[in-house]
């Protein structure tokens, strides 16, 4: 389980740029992130070295932020490795809300952060499969 | 609690026979000393000495808004300036600013209905009042701030913004009550709640809101948040400041100083006077006024008069709480729309704080009303589909409760222009 911090975003240009600095600023370092957006708002989802700060900074500055807890998984850097994950997932019946990946860990890992309907069910399953989950600490330190 | 026993609880009878006296006098005193009025009254073929009972009024000329410009700034006084002690006005944002002026007497009268809505509100000489209604030219401030100190209450003058050191005050010195905007009193809750204190640490119990029209569910949101009494107040430049009109304990209509101001309800298009109990534009004639006497100002509020007693024991009649001006009515595709309406509505969806605007365009020809609405971190969800899902809601419900579709968007929270006087809530583009 890792925290993900998430902020609503209005379409307006320099939005992001003021999450980003507030952050910057704060000596918060972001490690992943992902935006979902309609034609009207964005979500932006930030996985960083200390999300209780980030949340703190965030609220202060008038943000709506929430923290949401997701699982981050590594997965070997090679082709079909999500796509047997996803297919374990979907024998399992386990709905995925949102996922995002990123690499550039120093194992030449792939970072997958998973956002399920059921946590537990899905921990489960990544369990059987023998798949590696990252603790907290050394996911905010990657 | 009442004020003022003997006039507030005179027996209709005598508060009638009152009413006329004052309105006669009222009447000959500005065909005589105000030339505007003079002009009007002869036009409309009307003497002083033809008003002979209440109900003569209605053959009396509106004084309007337009009048107050076209005498800016003194025509309309009835009094030499070595009279008035005082002059306020409005914040003339739709042209030049409006002007009240004020004698010693009507200073001591604007005091009087003052104590007389703050009393209504539960102060007493003990209360601890803080005032955020700006001070200076606009009459909120100095107004409730003459009826605290009539009361014999403490009044701090605290005038408004800086949120964070209103919240600081009215822990640190005990403020038991709170006279300022409605939406004001939400936005110094949330900067109670960002600072951490305890509420138990406060003495705050009630408080007097006005100078914006609200509604029901903002007061039931204001009263549970806070938790105190919410009571309403009205009032405007031009009839003299806060304190025309104001709740008692019953919160059922607010009450209006007939001892010094006589209403009527009219057809805002044909200008009749409405049946008992109809709902219309308020007008209003001032009885004890000497500087700015006012006979039949259009006032643009829109309520109605209830006349039947009511358990508090005052007898002056009492105005529904107002649900627009006629001049805050949006018309979208033919359907009268008023943002007291928007709000009421949004505050029955779980969640929604009533931090929002309107915002009209015309699109290839047609009005669009676009709803603004903060997300709160209630809320909020990191998932797309929740949110659109309450986009949706929000939607449905606006859609159904004003009989009007509209068009949602979330917004970020303060990114709605927060009043630290008047909340602005609608940006008509057409």
């Amino acid at each position: 389980m890792a925290k993900q911090i998430s902020v609503f975003l209005e379409n307006k240009a320099g939005r992001l740029a003021h999450v980003t600095r507030v952050l910057g600023d704060a000596q918060v370092n972001i490690r992943a992130l992902s935006i979902a957006d309609t034609s009207d708002f964005g979500i932006l989802r930030l996985i960083v070295n200390d999300p209780d700060k980030a949340y703190r900074i965030l609220k202060e500055q008038g943000f709506t932020v929430s923290q949401t807890e997701v699982i981050a998984v590594l997965l070997p850097d090679r082709p079909g490795s999500l796509a047997s994950v996803l297919e374990r997932m979907a024998e399992e019946n386990i709905n995925i809300e949102y996922l995002y990946a990123f690499l550039g860990t120093k194992d030449g890992d792939a970072l997958i952060i998973f956002k399920v309907e059921d946590m537990e069910r899905a921990k489960e399953a990544f369990d059987k499969q023998g798949i590696r989950f990252i603790d907290e600490k050394s996911l905010y330190e990657l | 609690m009442i004020w003022n026993q003997a006039m507030e609880c005179m027996p209709r009878e005598e508060l009638d026979q009152l009413q006329l006296s004052r309105l006669k006098e009222t009447v000959s005193r500005v065909y005589s000393s105000v030339p505007a009025y003079r002009a009007k009254m002869d036009e409309a073929g009307i003497k002083p000495q033809d008003i002979n009972t209440l109900a003569d009024l209605k053959y009396l000329p509106f004084l309007t808004k337009q009048d107050f410009r076209d005498n800016y700034p003194f025509g309309l006084l009835a009094v030499p300036m070595r009279d008035v002690v005082r002059i306020q006005s409005s914040s003339g944002t739709t042209g030049k600013p409006t002007v009240a002026a004020y004698t010693r007497n009507d200073i001591e009268n604007w005091a009087e209905v003052m104590a007389r809505a703050l009393t209504g509100a539960g102060a007493t000489p003990d209360s601890v009042i803080q005032v955020t209604w700006g001070y200076g030219l606009f009459t909120g401030g100095l107004g409730a701030h003459y009826g605290a100190e009539k009361i014999g209450a403490a009044v701090l003058p605290a005038s408004g913004g800086n949120t964070r050191r209103q919240i600081m005050l009215m822990h640190d010195y005990g403020t038991t009550l709170l006279g300022c905007t409605p939406s004001y009193a939400l936005v110094m809750y949330e900067e109670f709640l960002r600072s951490g204190l305890n509420r138990s640490e406060f003495r705050f119990k009630s408080g007097l809101f006005g100078a914006e029209p609200w509604s029901e569910n903002m007061r039931k949101e204001i009263e549970s948040k806070w938790e105190i009494d919410a009571y309403d107040v009205y009032g405007m430049t031009e009839l003299i400041g806060p304190g025309v009109a104001s709740e008692c304990a019953c919160k059922n209509g607010l009450h209006l100083a007939e001892d010094h101001f006589l209403a009527e309800i009219i057809d805002p298009d044909s200008g009749e006077v409405l049946p008992y109990g109809e709902r219309g534009e308020l007008v209003i004639t001032s009885l004890t006024k000497e500087a700015l006497p006012l006979v039949r100002y259009r006032t643009r509020d829109l309520t109605r008069i209830l006349r039947e007693p009511c358990a508090c024991g005052r007898t002056h009649a009492r105005i529904e709480k107002i649900l627009g001006r006629s001049d805050d009515m949006l018309i979208i595709r033919g359907v009268n729309v008023f943002p007291s309406m928007v709000e009421s509505i949004l505050l029955q969806i779980p969640g929604i704080e009533p931090q929002y605007q309107l915002v009209v365009d015309r699109v290839n020809n047609l009005d669009r009303l676009e709803v603004q609405v903060e997300v709160s971190e209630k809320t909020f969800s990191d998932e797309v589909r929740r949110l659109e899902e309450l986009e949706a809601r929000i939607t449905r419900e606006l859609d159904s409760g004003l009989g009007v579709s509209v068009k949602v968007r979330l917004v970020e929270p303060r990114s709605i222009a927060r009043s630290e006087g008047k909340a602005k809530r609608i940006i008509d583009n057409r």
